[in-house]
């Protein structure tokens, strides 16, 4: 007994001697209760996605290929929506408006598309308005190849920048060894695009012989949160590693976040994909998760609703089911949070135009969080 | 002579085609590691244990092995609700994973042959197809 007390204590001295980040991986519990939970919409199975219409109405994506629009606490599907691919994580995926959207309509959404000559799917974008309840004015903006079968790391969050370009993540498909780190592959990469899906000139592999050229960054495992900093105008995104390893990077272009060549995390069979956790030309996380929360969807939090929250981040867990609340502070995490514990998985957040936070959780619906008053 | 002859034929034979059934049942396996690592493991773990209160486990899982239909209905259309695993309630969602029917199979196959469980019986694609939601 004593003896492994002992090997446990060399073991956690030797683990933090290992890491290089100063901060012991904890999460805490607020004592007291800030904010009450109210379901606003209810009965969702995996509400991937959501975003508010100028008009109030959220428009949201349920995976298993829905489109729905809740109005006046009703749910409605959109018709129209594009084939999708149902298979392991792929579906229908994020949802998007256009920073002018009150000016010309243009929605967004990501999807596993079964379009091309494979048997298989691959990430899609798509641009398109709502005419009443359908779909209109479809075009396809990207559709990564090749399609596969694997079930796998579709990444998929949308979000633009202050100048209106489109970024979108597109993970790996479960094929580390091939596509993040080759510029001339899809898949383990963020990209850019002008808003009706040409390519800007000015992005990094323009020129490159066999490039493809919407990349914006690569080395990325399965990026399932993105979102513009607030104030900086950064892109910044939270990605899954393997066991172990999740992700915070800032997005900057043309770099190569080392997946897999470099990673804080192991194979979920708990072998070591690589003993690199820096290489030279390749850029740290600003933050990593041991063990692993599984992050998906992602928020800055700006709104005079919860003072106390103010440039804080919000980021969803499906593996532990709750929401986290990162405390930055010259850009490091330092400290974090746990809200919503055991309510399910926690899929998507958001700040509404209204300044509240939503949250979508997994078989369960979108929640509203209110600030009790003190 | 002559009925040991037979004899000793049935009993060739019957070495012969178990033996099939053992490497189809193999292949089927090595086939069914393949998908259970694309598409279970991040959430029922390699060692099939599940997580906490949250995934139930398919190791030595009664659940798995006193409900071979229903396991095939939950992987081939997914599974809400309630459910009761070795004593523990379970209260989740499974989406639907979008396998085909040999996948499925396969799956099956590597789940009720692996960490002690064992099946008498292999899991054929018709014997999939067969179950409706």
């Amino acid at each position: 007994m004593k003896k492994s007390i002992y090997y446990f204590y060399l073991f956690v001295v030797m683990h933090n001697l290992s890491i290089s980040q100063t901060l012991e991986n904890k999460v805490s519990e607020p004592k007291n209760d800030v904010f009450s939970a109210v379901l606003l919409v209810d009965e969702l199975e995996i509400p991937w996605g959501f975003t508010f219409l100028p008009n109030g109405a959220i428009l949201i994506t349920e995976k298993k290929g829905e489109l729905l629009l809740f109005k006046d606490n009703k749910k409605q599907k959109i018709g129209n929506i594009p084939k999708v691919y149902k298979r392991g994580q792929g579906g229908l995926l994020d949802v998007a408006l256009h920073p002018k959207f009150k000016e010309n309509g243009w929605i967004y959404l990501s999807y596993a598309s079964p379009e091309g000559e494979q048997k298989g799917g691959h990430t899609a974008i798509l641009r398109a308005k709502l005419k009443d309840t359908i779909l209109a004015e479809k075009k396809v903006l990207y559709k990564a190849t090749p399609n596969t079968t694997k079930g796998q790391h579709f990444g998929s969050r949308i979000v633009f920048d202050k100048n209106n370009y489109l970024y979108f993540s597109i993970g790996e498909r479960g094929a580390r060894d091939i596509n993040p780190q080759d510029i001339k592959r899809d898949g383990g990469k963020i990209y850019k695009l002008h808003d009706d899906g040409r390519i800007p000139e000015d992005n990094p592999f323009v020129g490159v012989d066999s490039a493809k050229t919407a990349i914006y960054s690569y080395g990325h495992r399965n990026p399932q949160g993105l979102i513009l900093h607030p104030i900086t105008g950064e892109i910044w995104n939270n990605e899954h590693g393997p066991r172990g390893g999740d992700e915070i990077n800032i997005i900057k272009k043309g770099a190569n976040y080392g997946w897999p060549l470099t990673t804080y995390g192991i194979n979920y069979s708990g072998t070591s994909i690589t003993d690199k956790t820096e290489m030279k030309g390749m850029e740290q996380p600003l933050y990593y998760w041991i063990p692993s929360i599984a992050p998906s969807g992602m928020a800055f939090i700006t709104s005079d609703k919860y003072p106390e929250w103010n440039g804080n981040l919000l980021v969803g867990s499906l593996k532990y089911q709750y929401l986290e609340r990162l405390i930055l502070e010259n850009n490091k995490v330092i400290r974090r949070e746990k809200l919503l514990p055991d309510l399910g998985k926690v899929r998507a957040v958001k700040q509404g135009p209204d300044g509240y936070i939503y949250v979508a959780v997994e078989g369960k619906g979108i929640y509203k969080l209110i600030p009790n008053s003190k | 002579m002559k009925f040991i002859i037979i004899v000793f034929l049935f009993f060739i034979a019957s070495n012969i085609s178990f033996s099939q059934q053992e490497s189809t049942l193999q292949e089927s396996m090595l086939r069914g590691e393949e998908i259970y690592a694309d598409f279970c493991v991040s959430c029922h773990l390699k060692k099939g244990k599940g997580f906490a209160k949250i995934y139930p486990p398919l190791a030595k899982s009664d659940y798995l092995l006193n409900n071979r239909t229903g396991s095939i209905k939950a992987i081939l259309y997914g599974l809400q609700g309630e459910i009761v695993v070795n004593g523990k309630t379970y209260n989740n969602s499974m989406p639907s994973q979008g396998l085909e029917p040999e996948e499925v199979a396969d799956v099956m196959n590597y789940i009720l042959n692996t960490w002690e469980n064992s099946s008498d019986k292999i899991v054929t694609p018709e014997e999939v197809s067969l179950v409706t939601e």
